[in-house]
């Protein structure tokens, strides 16, 4: 076995050839480029969780804006159907307030001419009672020949009007 | 024919043989020649430097070399939080260096490049090579433990709840298990390894020996063991890259011991 057999002949120099490449490879490999692949990485590494970041934070965002527009829209749909509302309260209580006014002066014209008739008929009654009373006289003086007072005449229609 | 070829080594995959004539280069009275087993070494390191510097682009959107790299950081550095937390993030440059180090070193010792006369040399199947690495996590565990805890270290080996007259018995156990950790991690690769490219290469001996004793054997022994061969070979990649997993993962437990104890 040339690992044993050769040992005292090679030790030396396999050690001190390890060394010096192993020496290489560590200082120049591992210290000098294996940090700067790593930082490499390190910074897509971060890239990447950045821009996830910013893609979130923009989702969010949109997302807020959509709310936001959201809101506005109900608050403009709300406030127009407040302003019908209004709208049509006001004019329903304008076309209740004239037809009020209307009725009022309807109401006022009835009673005028209810008056009006009421007088009338009382006036017409009135001259019923005279003619009525002239005629009784008349009638009393022809057919008994008694003469009586116009007053009395016009009691006694009166009586017999009225019941 | 049969005769020579029947001397067929499959442990000579493992001869550490000296290159361009440095056999005697010696640094303070110790040789430290310039051998295959450097070679690869250095093969190692440069192939990935290649690979990690061609990740190096840091574009926002990754092209295919660029994820490939960062699959391998990413893989270090989530073992490293699963297994440590937040501490673990600074050990990450020194994991992934012995992770991609074994890795490469496992998988090119495995090209078949044999086919072109040259020949691969698996360094992580010396046990000199896989021991240093071990040692070296294994300082970094007793160097961060007593950094960070002093002697209050040595709770680690009283796990929770031991009753008092447990102690004298548990405390032993427990340290010899804890001391027993590098020479584990350092021979599982080495065993790993060297058992893999050993069976590959008998088996290889199987199929030029049988075809030089005659058509007929050739057809019974060796084409049965030509098939087993690239079963077994997918199975060394996977035992490959198996290996300097269990090494990175067994660093990061470790680790873990010396940051939070138990």
């Amino acid at each position: 076995m040339p690992q044993i057999a050769q040992l005292a002949a090679t030790y030396s120099s396999q050690i001190f050839w390890l060394l010096l490449t192993f020496g290489f490879v560590f200082f120049v490999i591992g210290l000098g480029m294996v940090p700067k692949v790593q930082s490499t990485v390190d910074a897509r590494d971060a890239k990447i969780a950045e821009d996830l970041a910013t893609a979130k934070a923009s989702f969010a965002r949109a997302d807020e804006l959509e709310e936001q527009n959201r809101a506005r829209d109900a608050e403009a749909r709300a406030s127009a159907q407040a302003i019908v509302a209004a709208a049509k309260a006001k004019a329903a209580k304008d076309a209740e307030k004239k037809v009020a006014a209307e009725d009022k002066k309807i109401a006022a014209k009835l009673a005028e001419a209810e008056a009006a008739i009421a007088a009338a008929s009382a006036k017409a009654l009135a001259e019923i009672e005279a003619v009525s009373a002239e005629a009784a006289q008349d009638m009393v003086a022809r057919i008994s020949g008694v003469s009586i007072t116009p007053d009395a005449a016009k009691t006694a229609v009166k009586a017999a009007l009225n019941g | 024919m049969a005769a020579e070829s029947g001397k067929i080594d499959p442990m000579h995959q493992f001869a550490i043989e000296p290159l361009f004539g440095t056999d005697h280069l010696a640094l303070g009275g110790y040789n430290i020649a310039f051998t295959n087993s450097a070679l690869w070494m250095v093969i190692t390191a440069v192939v990935l430097w290649i690979f990690v510097a061609g990740g190096m682009k840091r574009q926002l959107v990754p092209g295919r070399w660029q994820m490939a790299v960062e699959f391998f950081t990413g893989f270090i550095n989530k073992l490293m939080m699963e297994n440590v937390g937040a501490a673990g993030k600074k050990y990450v440059p020194y994991v992934f260096s012995i992770f991609m180090f074994i890795l490469m070193a496992n998988l090119l010792g495995l090209l078949p490049i044999g086919l072109f006369g040259l020949h691969p040399f698996t360094f992580t199947s010396h046990f000199t090579v896989t021991g240093v690495l071990a040692i070296m996590s294994f300082s970094i565990v007793l160097i961060v433990g007593f950094w960070k805890h002093g002697l209050h270290f040595f709770s680690l080996f009283v796990p929770h709840g031991t009753p008092l007259p447990m102690i004298p018995v548990i405390f032993p156990i427990e340290l010899v298990s804890f001391l027993v950790r590098p020479f584990s991690l350092g021979l599982r690769l080495f065993v790993a390894m060297t058992a893999g490219h050993v069976l590959l290469k008998v088996l290889a001996g199987f199929v030029i020996n049988s075809t030089n004793a005659g058509l007929g054997y050739g057809a019974l022994v060796g084409i049965p063991s030509f098939t087993l061969m690239i079963g077994i070979s997918a199975l060394e990649m996977l035992v490959a890259c198996i290996q300097a997993y269990v090494f990175a993962l067994l660093t990061s437990l470790y680790i873990n011991d010396a940051e939070h104890l138990h």
